[in-house]
């Protein structure tokens, strides 16, 4: 291998493969550029984020106590005629909340815990972006950001909020070096896949908790809208559908609507502990919400009882070429091109199959193939790549929230809250509208002029982007009249947008 | 903000767009295609299936409280001896009765795979299955008309929806800080991006429009940044900013449509409609909040609404039944709403296939009497002059089969 090439190979490990460079990082990966990416592959999973871990458990017992003190709360304003929320804003509880720009009464203890909650998911994210920021092992972590966007659980659905971060934590990075069929096992199974996507309600229609449920008599049918009162007992299709359609197959990957309902009836009793239950927020199997009988799923039959017959369905669905297409053709489009070459798919797809749909196979024949290294930057960063590929260059990492929480919000990728259960667009021409241009240039321009300091933005940008540091933005850089103003150009360049 | 008087530069700009020297300004003949000028389109998108039930509930109908059971609804907006509206669409029922608004209870996209994002990319794309175009059929349509006419497209909000990309560039725009008119650093971006196709041709155009934004926004409170829970956990004072937030932005909206050289053409789309559970307070809040975005377009156009038509629509409706979580899971036909003070009063906008058990579709769904592309062709054909042949071929591919709606304005 010529030199040059091998210059260009290890800029292309660390900013394409990898989150950014940080100084001196190329310079580490250029004795083996898919040595050093490959050294990052490890059976026991990703990184996890720095801090103490909070279980889904404990965040989901917070969530249960917010949720009481706001019923306890409603019942209070009916009582009165007047509530007293006359909106009087206290400045030293808004100071405490992190993100929110909500002006809250004092003492008011449903607000506070809902400070609360909210500061629990800014603190997650906050440490996952250091985690980022800092790690020697970024393509690793990139991995991993990877698979939480295949399996999306979103704080835009408020009991699910606390407990995207330990979800990441507890279900993904631990496994994604491991077989799929367990990722998706843990992924489907976690509390915050239960409740974002409803799967927690869902009952059998003939299982013992809906009969008795129906015994009880219809309450509240036909009045008003409080869905308190709606007795309605039986199936949700959502998480058997996403399953099927983003997780595994996909859309085109063969399944009918009576499949979609037939792989709900099985799931039925999948859920977590009821709010009065000490098993709350964990992930329980309800034997007598479970729809009795065996189901057809893509033209099997699964006799299975209970909880064995979705790990059977679970089982079948990880192992099916389709899903082994469809997932390749995923990380084929999030690591190279929006459009990804077919080539790549096919040796994607041919170590996965070979291997059981080993994910460590998987990583090692995304880095040993040859259309992976295209010297063309394909792929338009995300707002979360952008930003933290900024601290990477900068040799920092964010101390809190607000630093990089906004942003991120302003850009349209507002912090593990994804719009849908699809995840975070991968390709450019949704990152890349005129707006989001403009604001990108004013976080470079203000994040520069506190992170430039002394430094000298043309060995910045050298280590930065190496080789892909085009003759271009290195004279623009060159001529700057100011050090920030050099450093944003490179944050700004076409190249470092990219990877 | 302008009021009525467009200014100097607004009428040089109408003129710069037509291709026309001054003094033809006073040929009466140009007065039809000036009012041309004037239309405007807006498009909004509620992804995530919006249940068209619920918008725009049967009541009148004799099987809607069987199947609807603890959704159905007692207090909804009397439309007429069917329909209603949904309690929180109170600016919708009061543009109703006014003749502005109609409703279209059961309308689809071409596409039965009750996916949200097959069903978004055709909706949004225009085409007849999914396909792989980048493109949308509002671009597509922009492009169309550009031939013609000087017209410009905007959407509102941090990423460009698919219905807008494509080959014509437009503008985005979401509410931020502003750019500092004399700092180097665009000028010096623009040079670093001029061999960039992607980078070069957005920020010029994100540059334009912030500089629009000024005057475009001038008076409007800045919406909050939305918190981190979304409105739906934020209780009722989070609610109630929210639907400010919203009506603030469909001000905006309004702000850049009537300044001078403005965009005619917007898309705004809003997430959250997937009701899967607890639908009744699901939806409360995101009624309320598409209430308040078409409330502020309304005010915010002032005397411009009367040449405004919006189209709200989403990527497929939910079933007839009540599931087993008090939601609704996919369907097929939804309710789609348009409005404008262009807008010819009348009644609902295609037939209503009743939700007797043999009229839905697979026995599930509320049944498609029209195709979603119709009602699209039918207000960019009467109220934007895009001709027919374009929109069969170029704007929606391979639809001819599929006629406009005729009579919207």
């Amino acid at each position: 291998m010529a030199l040059a090439d091998q210059d260009l190979k290890a800029a292309i490990a660390v900013t394409r493969f990898g989150l950014g460079a940080k100084p001196g990082e190329i310079a580490q990966a250029r004795r083996d550029p898919q040595g050093f990416l490959k050294s990052q592959i490890r059976r026991q999973g990703a990184d996890q984020p720095p801090g103490q871990p909070v279980s889904s458990a404990e965040r989901m017992a917070e969530f249960r106590n917010y949720r009481r003190e706001r019923r306890e709360e409603r019942i209070e304003k009916t009582a009165d005629v007047r509530p007293a929320a006359s909106g009087a804003a206290n400045p030293a509880v808004a100071d405490a909340a992190p993100s929110a720009p909500m002006k809250v009464e004092a003492r008011d203890p449903v607000k506070l815990v809902g400070n609360m909650l909210r500061q629990d998911i800014s603190s997650d994210f906050t440490a996952r972006t250091q985690l980022a920021a800092t790690t020697d092992a970024a393509f690793r972590e990139r991995w991993a950001l990877f698979w939480a966007n295949h399996f999306t659980v979103s704080a835009s659905k408020a009991i699910t909020g606390t407990v995207v971060g330990p979800f990441e934590e507890e279900a993904i990075r631990p496994n994604v070096f491991g077989r799929f069929e367990d990722l998706l096992g843990a992924a489907e199974s976690h509390p915050a896949m239960l409740t974002y996507l409803d799967q927690i309600q869902s009952i059998g229609p003939d299982s013992r908790a809906a009969m008795f449920q129906r015994r009880g008599g219809p309450r509240g049918v036909g009045g008003g809208l409080q869905p308190a009162v709606q007795r309605t007992v039986g199936l949700n299709e959502n998480l058997a559908r996403e399953i099927m359609e983003l997780h595994t197959v996909g859309v085109n990957g063969g399944y009918s609507q009576a499949d979609v309902t037939e792989f709900a009836r099985a799931m039925t009793g999948l859920s977590i502990g009821g709010e009065r239950d000490a098993t709350f927020g964990v992930a329980v199997f309800r034997e007598q919400a479970h729809e009795p009988g065996p189901r057809t799923v893509m033209g099997v039959r699964y006799d299975q009882d209970g909880r064995a017959q979705t790990n059977a369905i679970l089982r079948d669905l990880a192992a099916k070429p389709q899903t082994a297409r469809f997932v390749c053709t995923k990380i084929a489009r999030h690591f190279v091109a929006d459009d990804p070459p077919a080539a790549l798919v096919a040796r994607l797809e041919a170590a996965w199959r070979s291997s059981d749909g080993d994910l460590a196979r998987v990583a090692e024949a995304l880095v040993s193939a040859p259309e992976a290294w295209d010297p063309r930057p394909a792929k338009f960063k995300t707002p979360y790549e952008f930003v933290v590929s900024s601290y990477r260059a900068a040799g920092g990492q964010p101390s809190s929230f607000q630093q990089f929480g906004p942003i991120l919000t302003a850009l349209g990728q507002k912090p593990f809250s994804a719009p849908s259960p699809k995840g975070w667009p991968e390709d450019a021409q949704s990152w890349a509208a005129p707006d989001a241009i403009v604001k990108r240039m004013q976080f470079a321009q203000a994040f520069s002029a506190a992170a430039v300091r002394d430094r000298d933005p043309k060995a910045l940008a050298a280590d930065a982007l190496g080789e892909r540091l085009s003759p271009d933005t290195a004279k623009a850089i060159a001529r700057a009249e100011s050090r920030p103003e050099g450093f944003a150009l490179l944050l700004m360049s076409p190249e470092f947008q990219r990877r | 903000m302008n009021a009525f008087n467009p200014s100097r530069r607004g009428v040089l700009a109408t003129a710069a767009g037509f291709g026309l020297s001054l003094q033809l300004l006073a040929v009466p003949a140009l007065a039809a295609d000036g009012a041309l000028n004037r239309k405007k389109v807006i498009v909004v998108i509620c992804r995530g299936g919006l249940d068209g039930l619920s918008v725009a509930p049967p009541v009148g109908d004799g099987d809607y409280r069987g199947l609807r059971g603890g959704l159905a609804m007692t207090d909804a907006l009397p439309l007429d001896g069917t329909f209603a509206l949904h309690p929180q669409l109170t600016a919708v029922h009061a543009l109703a009765k006014a003749g502005q608004a109609r409703i279209v209870p059961a309308v689809a996209t071409p596409d039965r795979a009750r996916s949200h994002f097959e069903a978004q990319d055709v909706l949004e794309s225009g085409a007849a299955g999914v396909y792989s175009t980048s493109s949308g059929w509002l671009n597509r349509a922009v492009e169309t008309l550009s031939a013609h006419r000087k017209v410009d497209a905007i959407s509102i909000g941090p990423t460009a929806p698919l219905l807008l990309r494509g080959k014509v560039q437009t503008a985005s725009w979401s509410p931020g800080r502003g750019v500092d008119a004399e700092a180097r650093l665009p000028t010096l971006l623009a040079d670093l991006y001029r061999n960039d196709a992607l980078l070069g041709p957005a920020l010029a155009r994100g540059l334009a429009t912030e500089t629009m934004a000024k005057d475009a926004t001038a008076g409007l409170a800045a919406p909050a940044q939305p918190a981190m829970m979304g409105a739906r956990g934020a209780g009722p004072a989070g609610q109630q900013q929210g639907r400010e937030a919203a009506r603030t932005l469909g001000q905006s909206l309004a702000g850049f449509m009537r300044e001078p050289g403005g965009p005619t053409v917007a898309a705004i789309s809003l997430d959250g409609f997937d009701s899967h559970a607890n639908q009744a307070g699901l939806l409360n809040g995101r009624l309320a909040y598409l209430d308040a975005v078409l409330d502020g377009v309304h005010q915010g156009l002032g005397p411009d609404w009367k040449d405004t038509v919006v189209v709200v629509a989403t990527e497929f409706g939910r079933t007839a039944r009540v599931n087993g979580t008090a939601g609704t899971d996919h369907g097929t036909a939804s309710t789609a709403l348009v409005l404008g003070g262009a807008l010819k009063p009348g009644g609902i906008v295609g037939d209503w296939p009743t939700l007797k058990q043999a009229a839905l579709y697979e026995n599930r769904d509320v049944a498609p009497t029209l195709d979603m592309r119709g009602l699209f062709k039918g207000v960019l054909a009467e109220h934007m002059g895009v001709d027919r042949a374009a929109l069969d071929r170029a704007v929606f591919p391979e639809s001819a089969a599929v006629k406009p709606v005729a009579g919207l304005v």
